[in-house]
């Protein structure tokens, strides 16, 4: 039993039925599950699009995902491999680069658009492996409740109090730099929040009489934690992992910045602005281009996940 | 009547007995994870220091030295021990011990962090004040984009084209550094906060070479807790506008000057406090990355250059001083925050 993903937008109905495809969707007596499902996307999908910025994001996420995908097609040069005898430091719009090239004459904009799989691979990883250890640990904690709760909950308080980008640094100057080591440190640091909603949302659940009705039928605690609790707990997970990204994003780029994330030749955004801090009196571009790169994506990510949490959840919406 | 009481002093004594947990577990979790950064992901500790070409006796000599021999519940122990006596360890960089070393570069990084918080709650606050007032009007669409940038910006890049602008290009600022080198030996400062040193002293052309060295990054910081305390500030404004208190003093015939600026501000006031509490805790942290573009001597810089040196000992001394900050700026903030709002005292 699981949520439709929100912004799928709406299929086509049965052919049979006499009415319109919206009013199929917007019955207020839906006939079947999927019908149920698909109307409450088409619903989330019109809040959501009827907000422009959170368009944009979502644009911008798309654009991201389809320039990571097709990086080897669409940059024109080889990211790592420059030019070094021709093409040093030239400026943005030099012939055949258009953002101009690096100390080692490397293309900026194939280096940006190699670099775009390293920040979505960042991203994805952090939140797979940050999401489901706060789920589990938030829902199981609001479920059980007793002294399982407090010790779980004050276990998360701990790890909430730290300064995250801080303890990033010690995990990663203990592990070696590398954009695994990264991936593990910045996990580390940001699950708390998703325990913390998690077991919130477990909370206003748990008393529910869904709930009292699985457990009669005889479901174990774990089948219901997993099956019946976890579910509720996925839209705000999600609105919050979206708002995250662009904090992932933003340390992961410290790290890279600081030396401590993806190794050199790699094209790390973050790493990239550190190599070009050097020229940054001259030739400006070097260091500017990656520093757009990652403002436009975690602007983005700011703007989808603001929109997702209007659409979602429309009691905190209008502030 | 004297039962009441005393169940409500037993209630206040339970309510700090509570504070003092989790005051003593929090600072244990913090020892408990730079412990383990420290003593257990790395390999062997003992080759990190030797290097792999010591002969044995010498590698069983230093492990004994260092306590690993000892079983990991006693190590942590004594680790914790060494904490509290504020004993880190030497840096291997320095050669000083860890402590002194923090003690010296702290005030830099507290006197930056301190100065944006003033500048960002200075000009934060009346943003977002006239942001919730005038909702939809131009202030709160600029208030809106400056949040945005605010939270999306990598803030040693926005640091670097400050640096590129307005150094380089304008030159309305000095190089990056905290004092100019014709100052640096002539001037003795007392506590380490340069500003008001060079004040105190009555030395104004230091404390103008000194301003000219912090404003670039304080602003910096201060930008970015601007970008957090206006957004709060918005939000806690439009709150307490729809309250009916509001509309009374407004039946009243108050001004609207009074209302806002007196009435509802003073309201939204008790959780600005934590907000801008807590914005400070965290331009302690971000400094790492500022100080590390204007080559601040404070704390993150010492921190990142340990970390290049793979002086962990500082690196740990320095996360745990950060750490410690950060976790007492938050727990004060909770505090404060209970002790301001009555609503919170009452119950």
């Amino acid at each position: 039993m699981s949520l439709a993903p929100v912004t799928r937008p709406p299929e086509t109905p049965p052919e049979t039925r006499p009415m319109s495809r919206r009013e199929w969707l917007l019955s207020d007596r839906p006939q079947s599950r999927t019908q149920a499902r698909l109307g409450r996307a088409y619903m989330t999908w019109r809040r959501f699009s009827a907000n422009r910025l959170a368009v944009l994001g979502l644009c911008i996420l798309l654009a991201l995902i389809f320039v990571a995908i097709f990086a080897d097609a669409l940059a024109p040069y080889n990211p790592v491999i420059g030019n070094l005898a021709g093409a040093r430091l030239l400026p943005p719009g030099s012939e055949g680069y258009l953002l101009g090239t690096d100390d080692q004459g490397r293309d900026i904009l194939s280096r940006l658009i190699h670099g775009s799989r390293l920040t979505l691979l960042v991203v994805l990883l952090v939140a797979i492996i940050a999401a489901p250890v706060g789920l589990i640990v938030g829902a199981v904690a609001g479920y059980a409740g007793g002294w399982i709760d407090a010790v779980l909950m004050r276990i998360t308080d701990i790890f909430l109090a730290f300064p995250k980008l801080v303890l990033a640094l010690a995990f990663v100057a203990a592990l070696g730099p590398g954009i695994e080591n990264a991936v593990i440190a910045i996990a580390i640091t940001s699950w708390p929040p998703y325990a913390r909603i998690a077991r919130a949302e477990t909370l206003t659940v748990r008393h529910s009489d869904y709930i009292a009705a699985v457990r009669l039928m005889g479901a174990s605690p774990l089948r219901i934690i997993f099956r019946h609790v976890m579910p509720m707990c996925m839209s705000s997970l999600i609105v919050r992992v979206t708002l995250d990204m662009a904090g992932i994003i933003l340390t992961a780029a410290g790290l890279g910045f600081l030396g401590l994330g993806a190794q050199p030749p790699l094209p790390e955004w973050g790493a990239m602005i550190a190599s070009g801090r050097r020229f940054i009196l001259d030739q400006w571009w070097v260091a500017t281009m990656p520093g757009i790169a990652i403002l436009i994506v975690s602007l983005g990510f700011n703007l989808l996940g603001d929109g997702l949490r209007d659409a979602l959840d429309p009691r905190e919406s209008g502030q | 009547m004297s039962g009441r009481r005393r169940a409500r002093s037993r209630k206040a004594f339970v309510a700090a007995l509570q504070f003092l947990v989790v005051v003593a577990t929090t600072y244990l979790g913090l020892l408990a994870v730079t412990f383990f950064i420290g003593r257990v992901i790395p390999i062997d500790p003992v080759l990190a220091v030797l290097g792999d070409r010591a002969p044995n006796h010498v590698v069983e000599r230093t492990r004994e030295a260092m306590g690993l021999n000892l079983p990991l519940y006693q190590q942590f122990f004594i680790y914790c021990r060494q904490a509290f006596t504020g004993d880190f360890g030497t840096s291997v960089l320095t050669t000083n011990p860890v402590m002194a070393d923090i003690r010296r570069v702290f005030p830099a990084t507290m006197e930056l962090a301190t100065l944006g918080t003033l500048i960002g709650a200075f000009i934060g606050v009346p943003l977002g004040v006239l942001a919730a007032v005038k909702r939809g009007s131009i202030v709160d669409q600029i208030v809106r984009v400056i949040g945005l940038v605010g939270y999306s910006v990598p803030i040693f890049w926005l640091a670097l084209l400050a640096l590129l602008v307005f150094y380089a290009r304008l030159q309305w600022v000095a190089y990056p550094g905290r004092i100019d080198i014709v100052y640096e030996y002539s001037f003795t400062p007392a506590t380490g906060f340069y500003l008001l040193d060079s004040a105190w002293q009555g030395q104004w052309d230091v404390f103008r070479d000194v301003f000219r060295h912090i404003i670039l990054p304080a602003s910096l910081l201060g930008y970015f807790s601007l970008a957090y305390i206006s957004r709060m500030t918005r939000s806690f404004m439009l709150n307490e506008l729809q309250q009916e208190y509001i509309v009374a003093a407004r039946a009243k015939g108050l001004s609207e000057a009074r209302i806002i600026w007196s009435h509802a501000l003073r309201n939204a006031a008790v959780p600005l406090v934590t907000v801008i509490a807590l914005s400070y805790a965290g331009l302690l942290e971000g400094s790492v990355l500022t100080e590390t573009v204007f080559a601040w001597p404070g704390l993150g810089l010492y921190i990142t250059n340990s970390l290049q040196n793979a002086d962990m000992n500082a690196v740990l001394g320095g996360t745990i001083i950060i750490g410690s900050v950060f976790i007492g700026i938050n727990l004060l903030s909770d505090l404060l925050y209970r002790t301001l709002d009555p609503r919170t005292r009452a119950r």
